[in-house]
């Protein structure tokens, strides 16, 4: 089960090599995203998209807010 | 959307799956770097002075009006333990009574807003309302820096 988790714990997470995931629509991510952040929008969620993540570290996804 | 993001994720076999639920939005409030075409807008974080002085609720007039004027500044944030903006002094309160408390003399729940505000906005707005400066806190309420209008209009390159 994900766990939800706060900006602090981001910025922890982050800081031990965790990867991030916007999954907005492109346009979204190309105006702004965080630091670092890589997209993959939801509508492409799949093996083949996300054979670029890790699987050995932490994943952490976000959009722009309580969507 | 994050979440079924996330679930999809586990679904596809990664074991450790993070969801930041309050998002981008959140991020950007609390005045984080952020990357992109629109992150280039100066926004009045950039024009914070974070060096802003700050005083506790019980701290006399006296020993604020000091410490502040000897450190060149106009104005004193009233903040509690956990840097949360509970009022302001500016020249009119630190001239009164000496032995008040800032609790006692302070404006009480000043106006502040969000570090992500455009710049270029807020110089204009300070402008048409004569404000000479404006508070900013992170949506929690939590003290980022005071931006006078000067450095607004020098940093957006507006008229004031």
């Amino acid at each position: 089960m994900p766990h939800s988790i706060a900006r602090a714990e981001v910025q922890r997470l982050l800081e031990q090599g965790a990867q991030l995931v916007e999954v907005l629509p492109r346009w979204e991510y190309e105006e702004e995203h965080l630091p670092g952040a890589i997209n993959i929008p939801l509508k492409e969620l799949d093996r083949e998209t996300t054979a670029q993540l890790k699987r050995d570290a932490p994943v952490i996804v976000y959009c722009h807010d309580y969507q | 959307m994050s979440s079924r993001a996330a679930w999809r994720l586990e679904g596809l076999g990664f074991e450790r799956v993070y969801d930041y639920v309050p998002g981008k939005a959140d991020w950007s409030a609390s005045g984080l770097p952020t990357e992109g075409t629109l992150a280039r807008v100066p926004t009045i974080g950039d024009a914070a002075r974070q060096d802003v002085p700050t005083c506790a609720l019980e701290e006399k007039i006296s020993d604020a009006r000091d410490r502040i004027r000897a450190a060149g500044w106009d104005a004193c944030v009233v903040v509690n333990k956990e840097r949360v903006v509970l009022g302001l002094l500016r020249e009119k309160e630190l001239a009164s009574d000496a032995k008040a408390t800032a609790e006692e003399v302070m404006r009480n729940g000043p106006a502040t807003f969000r570090p992500d505000e455009p710049l270029e906005k807020m110089a204009k707005r300070m402008r048409e309302r004569g404000a000479r400066t404006v508070l900013v806190t992170t949506s929690d309420g939590r003290l980022v820096g005071l931006v006078y209008r000067e450095d607004a209009k020098h940093l957006a390159g507006v008229p004031t």
